[in-house]
């Protein structure tokens, strides 16, 4: 069904569900053994006015349900910051600048400070690695593929999406660790003259690991968005391009990539979203220390989400109370990412439908 | 041969046949295999790595040698198109490549222990030393906490697309809308944190004589602020591509916007709704995060979900990889292999279903 549907497409369209279902209880509703109840508005009679009627009950549940959303985001915040509290005033450090984590002992001593540090650069590695790697291949999809293989492969990309994070987690602990490990003693030898790849092991349960298993795991959310946006390229656009005897990269450079940088700008940022938040598979494939170092290929790293599923375990009521709070500034960040995101999509009204 | 002539003579034209000079494929792969020969020289004379480096050194070579042949023989901008089409051919090729060794890996490693006694027992007195133990009790617990999170989940989030669609309007509407597209990235630990402080540590002593309580419905609690937004957004699409004529076709029949909505509506946009629902079900089953906070996480088979810790399939398989025993590995791949299995039934069936139907797009 193309943008604006002709009245004829639509009566064609859902035709046959209406036959189907709804004629036969029209015709019912004409027929005159049903007049002994008065009909719903036909006949010429409005209606009667009713203090309670099914219309208003049932406005009211559909209003209630849409409210729940707002009601839930809500309660989030003030339930996590009523357990919260209590733990950061019991707190003996600075919560925002420490960096260790001991919230159950007697004089509870935590800090945010290398999680945080620890969540955003696992996540901004997982975007570089991957966001080059989903446009090309959205662009493949949408301008380079053949129909017949772009259908298919679009969708094991979309399965990609499906697959839990337990499963990448337990992929990259088990099977991505050995090459990551020789990689970076490889990276190591050679170019530990950058401060990223120096130090002297041990390697492989790194930053450099979860990164990458969170690049496979945002790979997919990208990529389908932006193929979207790509997709929507006029093709009038592309055609004047062509016409003016650009190459395909040149009509992609200069009618795709600029139409669909704000889906592409959103895109990322859900990624962002996604990567900021995910816990299991970086609590199976980071090294949990607490510090703050841009060695990305020594075992260590850590995220806010990795350590509330690695240390609730052993949490008594303030370390539940830290890693509330934790779960707090965590919540705080991925509502700021995706609410940048969703107002660049709602700016440019067209891709709302793509952002899934 | 000018060019009008071409035309006549029923070509189609396209960038590729306009221009007269054409790379023909053998230079093409002589480029990569001269490229994959200096790779492998460089690497293995100075012994700097193995084939993985002779194959990225080879891929860039190939790119360099690209640009300098195709610049001579088609020009510096054709060549750069080629360049940007071999790299994005690269990309696929490098996606695809993690997906295989994840299936893979799977199926290798979850082969060992498909047997009836992983489907049929618990872990339950299963010690170290056992090399038995099955996942009854976890995959009981996905199917409750699931089942349960469905259940509430699906009439809350169909009502609330039915009022974003045909009742909302004005600032209301667009804030709730607004707000279920940012819930869909609220990170699943903080909903597991969030029904850990509301559910478990405030409501639940309640009824359990002040001590706070684990259980798969507090799992099931999670998993729906975790549906909700999926289904809402998923409904809402379809709803919104019924068309306009049947809902004013029952108004000038006089049926009540309620009835139009219930029997005319929602059976057009059924099949839609349920492949978002199934997509919902099948990202919420293979969630682990909240259940890990929230359902305790029991050894032995536990039909109730309102008493006593629960398993799930995919905390299951988080707490057999961090397991000691060396049969536990074995353990966690058989139940990814059955959590993905189910997963991706679900979101087959799901997108299979939404090609037949006639609304989707």
């Amino acid at each position: 069904m193309g943008e604006h549907p002709s009245r004829s497409e639509n009566a064609s369209a859902g035709g046959r569900g209406v036959t189907r279902r709804h004629s036969p209880a029209a015709g019912t509703g004409v027929s005159p053994g049903s007049y002994d109840e008065p009909p719903f508005g036909g006949g010429g009679a409005l209606p009667k006015k009713a203090r309670f009627s099914m219309e208003s009950g049932f406005r009211g549940l559909s209003v209630a349900a849409g409210a729940m959303v707002l009601v839930i985001i809500v309660a989030i915040a003030v339930f996590l910051i009523s357990k919260a509290l209590p733990a950061i005033n019991a707190d003996t450090e600075n919560f925002l600048t420490f960096k260790q984590w001991f919230p159950n002992e007697t004089s509870p001593k935590f800090g945010i400070a290398a999680l945080a540090f620890g969540t955003v650069l696992t996540s901004v590695i997982a975007l570089i690695v991957a966001v080059p790697i989903a446009l090309g291949i959205a662009l493949f999809l949408s301008h380079y593929a053949p129909k017949r293989l772009a259908t298919p492969l679009g969708f094991i990309i979309d399965l990609l999406a499906a697959v839990p994070s337990v499963v990448f987690g337990l992929w990259g602990r088990d099977v991505l660790m050995e090459p990551v490990r020789n990689f970076s003693a490889w990276l190591n030898e050679y170019f530990n003259w950058i401060p990223l790849f120096g130090g002297d092991g041990p390697f492989g349960r790194s930053i450099l690991l979860g990164s990458l298993v969170l690049a496979i795991m945002v790979l997919p959310i990208v990529t389908s968005l932006s193929r979207e946006v790509f997709q929507q390229t006029p093709g009038m656009n592309e055609e004047a391009a062509l016409a003016l005897g650009a190459t395909k990269w040149e009509m992609i450079r200069t009618a795709v990539l600029p139409y669909g940088k704000p889906g592409v700008v959103a895109a990322v940022m859900l990624g962002l979203g996604r990567a900021l938040g995910e816990t299991i598979a970086l609590a199976l494939t980071l090294g949990v220390v607490f510090t703050i170092s841009f060695n990305i290929i020594e075992n260590g790293g850590n995220s806010i989400a990795a350590n509330i599923a690695n240390s609730f375990g052993e949490a008594n009521a303030t370390g539940r109370g830290a890693l509330i709070a934790s779960g707090l500034v965590l919540f705080a960040i991925t509502l700021v990412v995706n609410m940048a995101a969703r107002a660049i999509i709602y700016r440019r009204r067209e891709f709302r439908d793509s952002a899934a | 041969m000018s060019l009008l002539e071409r035309e006549s003579a029923g070509v189609v034209m396209t960038p590729d046949n306009i221009r007269t000079k054409h790379m023909p494929l053998l230079v093409n792969l002589g480029i990569a295999l001269a490229a994959l020969a200096v790779a492998a020289a460089v690497v293995f004379g100075a012994s700097i790595g193995n084939w993985v480096l002779v194959v990225a050194l080879g891929v860039v070579f190939y790119l360099v040698g690209l640009q300098i042949v195709a610049g001579r023989i088609e020009g510096r901008r054709a060549a750069r198109d080629r360049m940007w089409k071999t790299l994005i051919y690269a990309a696929c090729v490098l996606a695809i490549l993690p997906l295989a060794s994840v299936v893979w890996t799977l199926v290798s490693k979850g082969a060992s222990r498909l047997d009836g006694d992983f489907f049929g027992s618990s872990m339950n007195n299963i010690g170290a030393r056992d090399p038995d133990g099955g996942a009854y009790h976890a995959i009981i617990g996905t199917l409750e906490q699931v089942g349960i999170a469905t259940l509430i989940a699906v009439p809350l989030g169909v009502l609330g697309a039915i009022y974003l669609v045909e009742y909302g309007r004005g600032k209301f509407a667009t804030t709730v809308r607004f707000f279920v597209d940012v819930m869909t990235g609220i990170p699943s630990i903080v909903a597991g944190l969030f029904i850990l402080s509301f559910w478990v540590l405030i409501v639940s002593p309640w009824f359990n004589n002040g001590t706070p309580r684990f259980s798969g419905f507090a799992a099931s609690l999670a998993l729906t602020v975790l549906m909700l937004p999926t289904i809402v957004r998923s409904t809402e699409e379809m709803l919104r591509l019924v068309p306009g004529p049947l809902r004013e076709g029952a108004y000038a029949l006089g049926v009540p916007q309620w009835k139009t909505i219930l029997k005319v509506v929602l059976p057009t946009a059924l099949p839609g709704i349920v492949t978002g629902v199934m997509l919902a079900v099948a990202r919420a089953a293979g969630e682990t995060a909240p259940v890990l906070l929230v359902a305790g996480g029991a050894a032995s088979i536990n039909f109730d979900p309102f008493a006593g810790g629960q398993q799930s399939l995919s905390l299951f398989v988080y707490q057999q990889a961090g397991d000691a025993s060396r049969y536990a590995p074995a353990r966690a791949w058989t139940a990814a292999l059955t959590l993905v299995a189910i997963v991706l039934v679900l979101t087959i069936a799901a997108k299979l279903l939404a090609r037949r139907t006639s609304l989707s797009k």
